[in-house]
């Protein structure tokens, strides 16, 4: 497969230097047999099949994960514990409405996980755009269903993510693991309001330029 | 149409993140619901989520995780219906009702007679009176040419435009749109054509007027 023919680099550059990749592109690295697939397969397996053994993979790689995530945004162990497994049963129950060409599976594990984090800590909801609307209105994103899919959006977000300067990855992941919107970072870093929304602003810039989600 | 005036990154980031209160989470999903860019943008937020998820340091969970989780399972073996999570998506798609289709279960039914007189020219509907982090949503009708007070903002505030339009020192804001402001912006918005401008303003804190007469107006906005 050629990549340089499905992802952009996103200024234009058409630039190629000896090992084929463009000069300042967020080129992912060589695909690793990833499990992301597999994942997301096993999320359609109990949608069709209330495959247990699908089942008890997914809770394998995302349990844990879910647990962690929640512990560093401060939850107490038992509750990190009762919540992953929430999820996890969410998860099961929910799996029909798993669209595996609109979220990889980690995508959706971590909006339920996050959703659930909401209610059970701050006894709030997070209100979203339902999936029936969403099916209703394509985004109309070209070729956004096949780039989410074949792992290409996971891969050039990992990549994306991996070469951010230190500073917008530090608001990055305050926002995600610090439960803190602009201006509290602001407040925790001692920052202008301006200088964390211009990071952030970055950030999303590099990514949506990773993803090819740069043009209007 | 697609809305001109977005919300910013980092209000997005904040939104996608799940570190925005409710009520002004509740307006940017408003203005998604509205608007495909935004939705693209928060798809890609998500995933960033998803990455982020995935390569965090897994911390084992008890011994019998998997077990008593099956067994839950196995004590509800019919899965619940699927689909309608607040029972008030019917009718309200993008444009059928006539709310976007995440504020309906908040606004609820017979809104036309639940509008309360604040101010001359502007009536209101308080959504989330005062959430837990102080933040809050309410509906304001506002007939034409109203302005209303001078107001800076010692946090956040989104007004997302919802019929009629207003304009601020920054620009002009039709339906769909979303004007942002912050600790650094004051406004003055006006209801600048010949209908009332219904409008979703939701905060993370009360607002903060500005000037002498505004401060008058403070307890009668209540905001």
């Amino acid at each position: 497969m050629n990549v340089f023919s499905v992802i952009r680099c996103g200024c234009g550059c058409v630039s190629v230097d000896m090992t084929g990749t463009p000069a300042h592109s967020l080129e992912p690295p060589p695909a690793p047999p990833s499990p992301a697939s597999e994942l997301s397969a096993a999320i359609v397996a109990i949608a069709r099949q209330n495959d247990r053994a699908a089942f008890a993979r997914l809770f394998g790689h995302f349990a844990p994960r879910v647990k962690s995530y929640l512990m560093r945004l401060g939850v107490p162990p038992a509750q990190a514990e009762d919540l992953a497994q929430d999820t996890m049963l969410a998860v099961w129950n929910k799996a029909a409405l798993y669209d595996p060409q609109r979220a990889e599976a980690a995508t959706w594990v971590f909006t339920i996980a996050r959703n659930l984090r909401i209610d059970a800590l701050r006894r709030e909801r997070h209100p979203e755009v339902s999936d029936e609307v969403l099916a209703d209105t394509p985004d109309g994103a070209p070729g956004a269903d096949t780039l989410v899919a074949d792992g290409r959006r996971e891969r050039a977000l990992r990549a994306a993510l991996a070469t951010l300067p230190a500073d917008q990855a530090e608001v990055v992941r305050l926002s995600f693991f610090a439960d803190l919107a602009h201006p509290a970072i602001a407040e925790r870093l001692r920052l202008p309001l301006g200088t964390v929304k211009s990071r952030l602003r970055l950030a999303m810039g590099k990514i949506r330029k990773a993803l090819g989600d740069d043009e209007p | 149409m697609t809305p001109k005036h977005h919300p910013s990154d980092a209000m997005l980031v904040a939104y996608g993140a799940g570190s925005l209160g409710e009520a002004l989470s509740l307006a940017v999903a408003a203005h998604l619901a509205l608007c495909p860019v935004c939705r693209r943008a928060v798809a890609d937020i998500d995933a960033l989520g998803g990455v982020l998820l995935d390569e965090l340091p897994p911390r084992p969970l008890e011994d019998d995780a998997l077990a008593r989780t099956l067994a839950r399972i196995d004590a509800a073996p019919d899965r619940p219906a699927h689909g309608h999570n607040h029972g008030h998506t019917d009718g309200h798609a993008t444009c059928g009702g006539p709310w976007p289709a995440p504020l309906a279960p908040y606004v609820g039914p017979a809104a036309e007679t639940r509008w309360q007189r604040l101010a001359p020219g502007v009536r209101r509907i308080s959504l989330l009176p005062r959430s837990r982090h102080g933040g809050t949503a309410q509906l304001l009708r506002i007939a034409p040419g109203t302005t209303l007070p001078h107001h800076g903002h010692g946090s956040l505030e989104l007004t997302l435009v919802l019929s009629g339009s207003f304009a601020d020192e920054f620009g002009r804001y039709a339906p769909g749109d979303i004007a942002e402001a912050d600790a650094a912006t004051r406004h003055q918005p006006i209801a600048d054509t010949d209908q009332d401008c219904v409008c979703l303003i939701a905060t993370d804190a009360p607002l903060r007027f500005t000037s002498l007469v505004s401060r008058l107006f403070q307890p009668l906005f209540g905001m």
